[in-house]
């Protein structure tokens, strides 16, 4: 039961992260499509932080160069997608899409030529980081704490705040909505979407490092993050592109996921002898079905995957 | 008559953003390779592009010009559904689903149910046009983006076909041959395998080249294809002209995953490859699908074209060095491209703002030079008739205006 509660809290942190991100750029106008990608960008970020730190570093110091690492490498991913959608308009579905086949191929590519470097004979694509990965642990009794639980809950709130409380949160949102008239007043709308992607970029990249530390200790980046980038897009429509909800339903999300994980666990799940492929097949299951009846009334951003012009109306 | 410049043509135009994105695509993967390592990047960047004839000319060219030809037949069918939906504004990114549904039906009905073999290939396509058909009713109805549906089917799809497909399985993890367990399933070559020394070279191919053929007619020529495209263009006004925009969302999705199923079918009926149930994601034809598509300019045609190139260098990415690089790195470079297609409208709106500008400027130019010309001409035409008229009007033109007068008051 604690092992079903610690990964379901974990994939729920990850969904938070990753779903946060998109909502910060859809409020801003952009439809991040490419979370995928990032997610896979910032993991390998903090893997390879994790792969050359050496295995005696403090926690404190590990978990800030990961943290650090991963969030660079969502944020310098993320302005190709920037680049390409608010100064280029191009369309923003196709160029997400790019962004995760770019993502896995290059990360594949990326570790592929260092475990190469390292070792002729080594030509997977696998980054192993077991030491490293013990500083984001704490045993509180049988429960394994993770540190990125936390973290994604003040992200949380971060962005709550951030989003309703302050001036810049409010202007980015106006430029979701009706950038315009954002911009008749005086606002930046390019600088407020590049910012919105950005800070998508940020979250996501330091979703896909929570992704591949949760549960296990080596990540194979030919895989990619298994449509977990989607699945975080699906909790921000069902979360109504509102913070709040949107931790909600990743917890729940999260239960789906960890189900996969960890059902055998369970007597009475183990018992009723469901074959293994309808647990992973859960969370896609889950949210398709929530989306049906929830898409209906969504109150997507108005201005949501529109290029800006300037002189339109 | 002033001279048509050739850029202004759409065709020319897309023609050349595609070649600008497959160079720049591959210029960059070759950044790529030299970073990793600086010795042998030129010789594997020539073994990508070279593809098929790193093998000197002869049987062995022939022959595996004839299995990228071959591979050719699924990718072109993903990017046919990827451009048939994305004609009416819709993104079927579901594709790679359908394309595992496909899959899933031909290989099980092949071996389980001793099903012929063009049977096999109509329950494959009916698998992938259902999953198509589900992904455009909850965009019909329930408003859900037909991107994340079809991630979703995607997932489910790949799952259900593991299962499905293990109870198939030989002991290893991968299925049964088709050769072994019902012939009468494997789709007939009818001599094209001997022509092209290639024993998986079937009919499936003329038969792909057909089926784009008979796309590209639907959109263009039909009725049918203009409504689809109206829809995709405006789907307001399509629905204010009395088009049903709901039903050709379904209907247009049901297609494209039919299509997707189709290559599929085309693709494991031949036996090349065994479904592995243990696999953990969803294959790339769909999603390289993408990148032939927008490569292709979306046209039909131009698919068959871009699909053979990505084969090509995907093929050639198996002979790089494998001591220094890896062969995903053409996968790299198609994902490249793709990104690069992104830009192809900026890219064309860049080509006709400066043409317009061009021509603007040539225009006004000769605008300029008309109205100098005319001044010109008109002064020294003046000049020319105000002398004449001024001698004529000191000498004659008292006289015949009085005749003038005199006529008139005779009257």
């Amino acid at each position: 039961m604690i092992l079903l509660i610690q990964y379901t809290l974990i994939f729920a942190s990850v969904l938070i992260l990753v779903a946060l991100g998109g909502c910060v750029s859809e409020h801003s106008g952009v439809i991040n499509l490419g979370l995928e990608g990032i997610m896979v960008i910032g993991a390998l970020g903090g893997a390879l932080a994790m792969k050359y730190m050496p295995s005696t570093t403090g926690a404190f110091a590990m978990i800030l160069v990961t943290v650090v690492m991963a969030i660079a490498a969502g944020v310098i991913y993320s302005s190709l997608l920037a680049v390409a959608c608010i100064n280029l308009k191009a369309d923003q579905t196709i160029v997400g899409t790019a962004l995760n086949m770019l993502g896995v191929a290059a990360a594949t590519v990326i570790v592929k030529a260092l475990n190469t470097a390292a070792n002729p004979n080594d030509h997977s694509s696998e980054i192993i980081y077991v030491q490293q990965k013990k500083a984001f642990l704490v045993n509180i009794g049988s429960f394994e704490f993770n540190w990125f639980m936390l973290i994604a809950v003040i992200a949380l709130i971060v962005i709550a705040v951030m989003l309703y409380k302050t001036r810049f949160g409010l202007r980015l949102m106006a430029c979701g909505e009706h950038p315009q008239a954002a911009a008749s007043v005086g606002i930046n709308v390019f600088k407020m979407r590049w910012a919105g992607v950005l800070i998508s970029g940020a979250l996501g990249g330091l979703g896909g490092l929570v992704y591949i530390t949760a549960g296990v200790s080596q990540w194979k980046f030919e895989n990619g993050v298994a449509g977990f980038g989607f699945l975080a897009l699906a909790v921000m429509i069902f979360g109504q592109w509102k913070p709040k909800h949107i931790a909600w339903a990743a917890v729940l999300f999260g239960l789906f996921r960890a189900l996969g994980n960890v059902y055998s666990g369970f007597d009475f799940l183990d018992a009723l002898n469901i074959p293994s492929g309808i647990y992973n097949m859960m969370p896609y299951l889950v949210s398709l079905i929530v989306l049906a009846f929830t898409s209906k009334h969504s109150r997507a951003p108005k201005a949501e995957g529109i290029p800006y012009e300037k002189g339109q109306r | 008559m002033k001279k048509n410049n050739i850029l202004k043509n759409g065709a020319v135009q897309s023609l050349l953003s595609s070649l600008v994105c497959v160079i720049l695509g591959v210029f960059i993967g070759y950044i790529v390779l030299l970073f990793i390592n600086p010795a042998g990047a030129w010789d594997a960047i020539t073994a990508v592009v070279k593809g098929f004839f790193y093998w000197p000319a002869g049987p062995m060219r022939t022959k595996y010009l004839s299995e990228t030809i071959v591979y050719t037949v699924p990718l072109l069918m993903c990017s046919l559904s990827i451009l048939f939906s994305y004609k009416v504004g819709l993104f079927n990114i579901g594709c790679a689903g359908q394309y595992v549904a496909g899959a899933g039906i031909a290989i099980y009905s092949a071996i389980a149910w001793h099903l012929p073999w063009y049977v096999c290939v109509i329950l494959a396509a009916l698998a992938g046009a259902v999953l198509g058909a589900l992904s455009g009713a909850l965009k019909a109805y329930r408003n859900v983006n037909e991107v994340i549906s079809g991630i979703m089917l995607n997932w489910i799809g790949l799952y259900a076909v593991n299962m499905l497909l293990s109870k198939v399985k030989s002991p290893t993890a991968e299925t049964f041959h088709i050769l072994h367990k019902n012939p009468s399933a494997l789709i007939p070559s009818m001599g094209l395998d001997a022509l092209f020394n290639y024993k998986y070279f079937t009919i499936a191919v003329p038969m792909a080249i057909l089926i784009a053929i008979a796309i590209s007619i639907i959109l263009n020529k039909t009725k049918f294809g203009y409504e689809l495209r109206a829809t995709g263009n405006n789907k307001n006004a399509a629905k204010y002209c009395g088009m049903k925009e709901k039903q050709n969302i379904i209907i247009t999705l049901l297609i494209s995953g039919a299509l997707a199923g189709l290559g599929a079918a085309l693709f494991f009926l031949t036996d090349i490859k065994q479904w592995e149930v243990t696999q953990s994601s969803v294959p790339s034809m769909g999603f390289n699908g993408i990148a032939a598509a927008f490569l292709g300019c979306l046209d039909p045609i131009g698919s068959i074209i871009s699909s053979f190139f990505i084969q090509h260098i995907t093929y050639g990415g198996s002979h790089v060095n494998l001591d220094t690089y890896c062969s995903q790195i053409s996968d790299l470079i198609s994902s490249i491209i793709i990104y690069l297609c992104g830009f192809v409208l900026f890219f064309r709106y860049f080509m006709n703002t400066r043409i317009a500008r061009a021509d603007e400027r040539k225009a006004e130019r000769e605008k300029e030079d008309q109205a100098e010309k005319e001044l010109i001409a008109s002064e020294s035409a003046a000049a020319e008739i105000a002398e004449p008229v001024e001698e004529e009007a000191a000498s004659e033109s008292p006289l015949p205006v009085s005749e003038n007068t005199d006529g008139g008051d005779e009257k």
